[in-house]
């Protein structure tokens, strides 16, 4: 789906208003600025269609103008659903639920699960998916707690991990858009791969963690917030950023939406879809820092599942399976909804089926409400 | 049977044997983070001396646990133990139908005996049964097979034992320090594995015989992360606590880590279950909150082998009266605390 459209091959006899070259430099300028217009007025027409979406990125963060209405709405619905949420767990177990150190340990739960999912936004909106951020993250905490690292001190440790989640993400990238696979095949492939090298160098035991001040990455507080809340605020603020306020970001929604218009506006779409990888890499060694300093350890089955749940906490924030459309406040609101699911219902005591089936149906809900109020924004 | 924690029940298997040292340090443990395998020397009086050389084919599940990695390590170096024997032992996998395939190619290479840890007890039944009808005594190791004709004996640990164990060690302690109504949780494993399922059973049924209750369960998945979560949840819900299971010291990690993100490793007492090395030396050091760990000794594997080739040879065990090995032999689920760690030590895995 992310495969980068290219130009005719010269035996084939192109229609001749269709350009095969990249534009101009300055032809590139224009149809970036376009495309920024559009998104602010929230047009939809045009060959900038698909890009129309972006004022609804903003939603409740300040974007401005129609195209703000769908994405909104979307939001609206999760904080709704987190609404209703916060509300059983008032009236079941209010001593518990509704409390300060409540509400911290669900955000210091989502931290983890929260850093991925804003590197999978980026992922799908450019039209792409990203399967191995589990086995990235079992990777980049085994390889980080190997004996050998933890002799050299905890910014050794926290450097390694980035580095290897940086890194896999970047072969991913390459393999996508320069080896011009399906990303949800090499995706896979690596998913496989990765938690067998991890496993491989672990030997298969968890990795106990001696340093104390690696440990203290989940132990410090600030201001009664754990460092890890801080950490996942800053990543998904940067994201943010980086989605809205920067050519990077619009370039993003622009490969995702129509790679072949993105294409012909003189993006470079196999770099960037490579580039987004990367960004997805980047934030699984960030997660896998704070996964290992949380459970203590860096073992192979770290990270077990967190591709679904991040992909469902993305698709449940709204942003599009096929791309070009969705924000990262959606994407941590769906975290955010997770999270919460988890957290009431062991305050509660459930067993783990119950669990499994509540949190299967709300996922079902929320898309109900999302697609009934898409469909009442269309047709109002 | 709660109270008697000696050595002899413990190591039945071996015990009944009735072999000489336990060899602890005849490994490559120059590394510290290798354990050393659970061995025993073959000086037993029941074909203690070298006898007829048998084959034995071994068959287990992919070592992705600290426990299954020790069951593997033990049962190849018991079989070093013994001259006479010749281990084949095939690649562990969670593949059912691998596995499968893997026990057919040690029938068809005609091993004298087979012992097998089945990944699904239930789906490698048919083919044990098949090495059975073709005159291959197959030894059950730990997960039992669904049928009576798929095994000449069965060895393996006592999950209901195990539950009640480490809940009448509690009962004991919360007795002791005069608390009348405690505030017990209990953090499972795989909740759909039946030796969860029995572990807790037996966990409530020693709670509800000391007139206790459980207050709040959760299971996590056996790993240090799911341990953490379901702990950091499991402390919100329930402010206060007087004693804690936690069914797997693997997952103990991340239950620890937990307790102690929380700042509450002062509050309460915490049981470990299977018995890791670093559980067992936090024990000693009594330098965090677990106090003791029920055991569910990988060394049943060892001991799996010394029947196997009992089998084989044909000998009975030396210390009982009978013709033949057992049909069955269930190891014991010691409860390890600060005064008798020394001597589990060796059995603990990493």
């Amino acid at each position: 789906m992310s495969d980068t459209p290219h130009a005719p091959a010269p035996g084939l006899s192109a229609p001749a208003d269709i350009p095969t070259a990249v534009p101009e430099a300055d032809e590139h300028r224009r149809v970036e600025e376009l495309a920024a217009h559009a998104a602010k007025e929230g047009v939809r027409t045009g060959p900038f269609a698909s890009l129309g979406g972006i004022g609804g990125l903003g939603g409740r963060g300040g974007g401005s103008g129609g195209g703000r209405g769908a994405g909104a709405l979307r939001h609206l619905a999760l904080v709704i659903a987190l609404g209703i949420l916060c509300g059983i767990g008032a009236v079941t177990k209010g001593s518990s639920f509704a409390t300060t150190s409540n509400m911290v340990l669900i955000l210091s739960l989502a931290a983890v699960i929260g850093v991925v999912t804003v590197g999978m936004t980026f992922v799908i909106i450019g039209g792409g998916i990203d399967l191995s951020v589990g086995a990235l993250i079992a990777l980049a905490s085994v390889w980080s707690t190997t004996t050998g690292s933890q002799a050299q001190g905890p910014a050794v440790m926290i450097f390694t991990s980035v580095l290897v989640g940086t890194l896999c993400g970047l072969l991913n990238g390459l393999l996508i858009a320069y080896g011009r696979l399906v990303a949800f095949i090499v995706t896979l492939a690596t998913m496989v791969a990765t938690r067998g090298l991890a496993e491989q160098l672990s030997d298969r035991k968890s990795q106990i963690v001696t340093a104390d001040t690696f440990l203290s990455i989940a132990e410090t507080r600030w201001l009664g917030m754990p460092l890890l809340v801080y950490i996942f605020a800053a990543v998904v603020v940067l994201g943010w950023l980086v989605l809205n306020r920067t050519t990077f970001g619009r370039r993003t929604f622009a490969v995702g939406g129509n790679p072949e218009a993105a294409r012909l506006a003189g993006i470079n779409v196999r770099l960037h879809t490579c580039l987004l990888y990367v960004v997805s890499g980047f934030c699984c060694g960030i997660a896998a820092v704070m996964l290992t300093a949380q459970a203590n350890t860096g073992a192979s089955t770290h990270g077990m599942l967190y591709e679904l749940n991040a992909i469902a906490a993305v698709v449940v924030g709204g942003t599009l399976l096929t791309g070009g459309f969705g924000s990262v406040l959606g994407s941590i609101l769906g975290v955010l909804v997770f999270t919460t699911i988890t957290d009431l219902f062991i305050l509660n005591n459930l067993t783990t089926p119950i669990q499994e089936i509540a949190q299967g149906a709300i996922i079902i809900a929320v898309l109900l409400i999302q697609r009934w109020g898409r469909g009442r924004s269309v047709t109002t | 049977m709660s109270t008697s924690l000696d050595r002899r029940h413990v190591l039945f298997g071996g015990a009944a044997i009735g072999a000489g040292a336990l060899l602890t340090g005849c490994t490559n443990s120059s590394d510290n983070d290798k354990s050393a395998p659970q061995v025993k020397a073959g000086a037993s009086s029941s074909g203690a001396t070298a006898g007829k050389a048998v084959t034995i084919g071994f068959s287990a599940p992919a070592a992705d646990h600290g426990w299954t990695a020790a069951i593997t390590i033990n049962a190849k170096a018991q079989a070093q133990q013994y001259s006479d024997v010749t281990l084949k032992a095939t690649e562990g996998t969670n593949d059912v139908a691998a596995q499968i395939q893997q026990v057919q190619s040690l029938i068809d290479a005609k091993v004298d005996a087979l012992v097998i840890l089945p990944f699904d007890g239930k789906a490698l039944t048919e083919i044990a049964k098949k090495a059975m009808a073709s005159g291959i005594p197959v030894i059950n190791l730990d997960r039992i097979f669904a049928s009576g004709l798929a095994y000449r004996t069965w060895i393996g640990g006592d999950n209901y034992g195990m539950g009640v164990n480490a809940g009448n060690f509690i009962a004991r302690r919360m007795k002791a320090a005069g608390k009348s109504d405690p505030v017990i949780v209990e953090v499972a494993g795989i909740d759909n594995l039946e030796l969860t399922q029995q572990r807790s059973k037996g966990f409530k049924d020693a709670l509800a015989a000391n007139g206790l209750r459980l207050a709040a369960r959760q299971a996590a998945d056996f790993t240090a992360a799911t341990g953490q979560r379901v702990t950091a949840q499991l402390l919100q819900a329930t402010p206060k606590i007087d004693a804690m299971w936690n069914h797997d010291d693997d997952q103990g990690i991340g239950v620890l880590a937990a307790i102690k993100q929380a700042q509450r490793d002062k509050e309460f007492v915490v049981v470990g279950g299977a018995g890791s090395r670093k559980a067992m030396e936090s024990i000693k050091a009594d330098d965090s909150p677990v106090k003791a760990t029920v055991l569910y000794s990988p060394s049943m594997a060892s001991s799996s082998i010394t029947v196997a080739r009992l089998i084989a040879q044909g000998h009975g065990m030396a210390d009982l009266v009978e013709h033949e090995v057992p049909a069955s032999v269930t190891t014991f689920s010691a409860v390890v605390t600060k005064e008798n760690v020394d001597q589990y030590m060796a059995v603990g895995f990493s």
